[in-house]
């Protein structure tokens, strides 16, 4: 089993008498409430998918993360994981002391102890993260309109927000125990925030071929508007697994976070937290987490060459297309036929279609993933 | 402040051999292969396995299996 990133699988988690003493003392104890993509930041860090993160980075590691993509202990990190609060109720809040993190809905999600107040340029953290600083990028968007203070410190769990989606929630400790039970020594991620058509098919079943299990892992959590609702994405997977995958070497689980849009930098962010569900694959495909044209469209496969020692091997994909000679999904270096014989899978096409009620070409998707996409009345995100 | 960086001595041989090598590559200069070698070798150092106890494991076990993950 590969071992988790910086080499210890995190757990704060709270536990028994130590959960009960925090969940009593929470509703005493200065409050700072969160929204529900940093009760999943908080939750991450706790159950070990962003290992070995133990709590929001400080000022030394997110500066270093930011100029380096790497912390101050050389570990690769490419995505700076902070909790931002307005300044007067920064000036509240003292070192040392222990903060109650809520979640939306008023409940104590995890304890924070205090360790640093600081601010970063936030523009400048944008233009490094996102390559760009342009307000109209959904991560800039996001990073601009944070508030000025950031807070640091080890946090540990009170208790999870509960999800409509726990069938599908593993923690990373689970994951490992799963991969075991079915005596996958090799497992390669895959990750998507879409419903799968005929070309992602393609590409998990090709890069199964060399191991021994696929762990399908949809991102789950605030998306921008046209991404398709998080249950439409789940069912259609179930169907397509169902009905097309050997079960034996296949399985799901949901990652809890916000889709950043980073392109590089999130690719290797998603290479680590597979490699800690314990993958030792991962498949990047062309521009990975990217959003409209911010990113060249194999910047995610180059920027693994910085990190020899991120220890999850990925896989790139280039491209992939319907071939009407071939009759198959294939790519360049297997098809010898002309463009006029491709058809290719553009999400835009086939979104339209399925509003349209519409099935798209059995080619790019499975008639049984169109119709459950398509008995859902609204399936896209507004 | 802590450096950033520190200065390490290898053989001015070596460090030729270095330079000759990574002429016309994407490799910019010979820190950056050296920097990414030691960080690729010392990864490799890093073996073992994660050990949950018995306990840990069979709490983990029979959540799988009332999700239908396992038997």
């Amino acid at each position: 089993m590969i071992m988790p990133h910086g080499g210890k699988l995190i757990d704060r988690v709270l536990k028994g008498q130590a959960r009960s003493e925090a969940l009593e003392k929470a509703r005493l104890l200065p409050r700072v409430t969160l929204d529900s993509d940093t009760v999943s930041e908080v939750e991450n860090i706790a159950t070990g998918v962003f290992s070995p993160l133990e709590g929001f980075l400080g000022e030394k590691d997110v500066r270093h993360v930011l100029a380096h993509k790497r912390l101050t202990s050389d570990i690769a990190w490419t995505i700076p994981i902070v909790l931002d609060i307005d300044k007067d109720a920064a000036s509240r809040l003292k070192i040392g002391e222990d903060v109650a993190l809520f979640n939306p809905a008023g409940e104590p999600s995890a304890v924070l102890r205090l360790e640093e107040k600081f601010s970063v340029d936030k523009e400048d953290m944008a233009r490094r993260v996102f390559g760009t600083a342009d307000p109209a990028h959904p991560g800039v968007s996001k990073v601009l309109g944070m508030k000025d203070v950031f807070l640091a410190g080890p946090i540990d769990l009170i208790q999870e927000t509960p999800t409509p989606y726990v069938r599908w929630k593993l923690s990373p400790r689970e994951t490992r125990v799963l991969f075991q039970e079915k005596g996958w020594r090799t497992v390669v991620g895959f990750q998507t925030r879409n419903t799968p058509h005929l070309g992602h098919e393609y590409v998990q079943k090709a890069a199964l071929t060399y191991v021994d299990g696929l762990f399908i892992n949809p991102v789950i959590g605030r998306k921008k508007k046209g991404d398709y609702k998080d249950e439409v994405i789940l069912s259609s997977y179930e169907e397509l697994i169902r009905h097309y995958y050997v079960t034996e070497r296949t399985t799901m689980a949901i990652l809890m976070m916000e889709m950043r849009y980073a392109g590089p930098r999130e690719a290797i962010h998603h290479a680590v937290i597979r490699k800690n569900f314990g993958c030792t694959h991962i498949i990047i495909g062309r521009d990975h987490a990217g959003v409209g044209s911010y990113y060249a469209p194999f910047a995610a496969h180059e920027i693994f060459e910085e990190f020899p020692d991120l220890g999850i091997q990925p896989l790139f994909f280039r491209s992939f297309y319907y071939c009407r000679k071939c009759l198959a999904v294939v790519n360049e270096k297997i098809c010898p036929h002309s463009a006029l014989d491709q058809i290719q899978f553009s999400g835009t096409k086939i979104r339209d279609l399925l509003l349209r009620g519409e099935y798209p070409p059995a080619e790019l998707v499975r008639p049984e993933v169109a119709k459950v996409i398509m008995d859902y009345p609204n399936p896209f995100n507004e | 402040m802590e450096k950033e960086f520190t200065a390490v001595s290898i053989p001015t041989s070596l460090y030729k051999k270095i330079e000759e090598a990574i002429k016309g590559t994407e490799t910019t200069s010979v820190a950056n292969y050296i920097t990414n070698v030691l960080r690729d070798a010392l990864s490799k150092q890093e073996s073992g396995t994660e050990v949950f106890s018995q306990a840990d494991e069979e709490k983990v076990k029979e959540r799988l299996k009332a999700l239908g993950y396992i038997d």
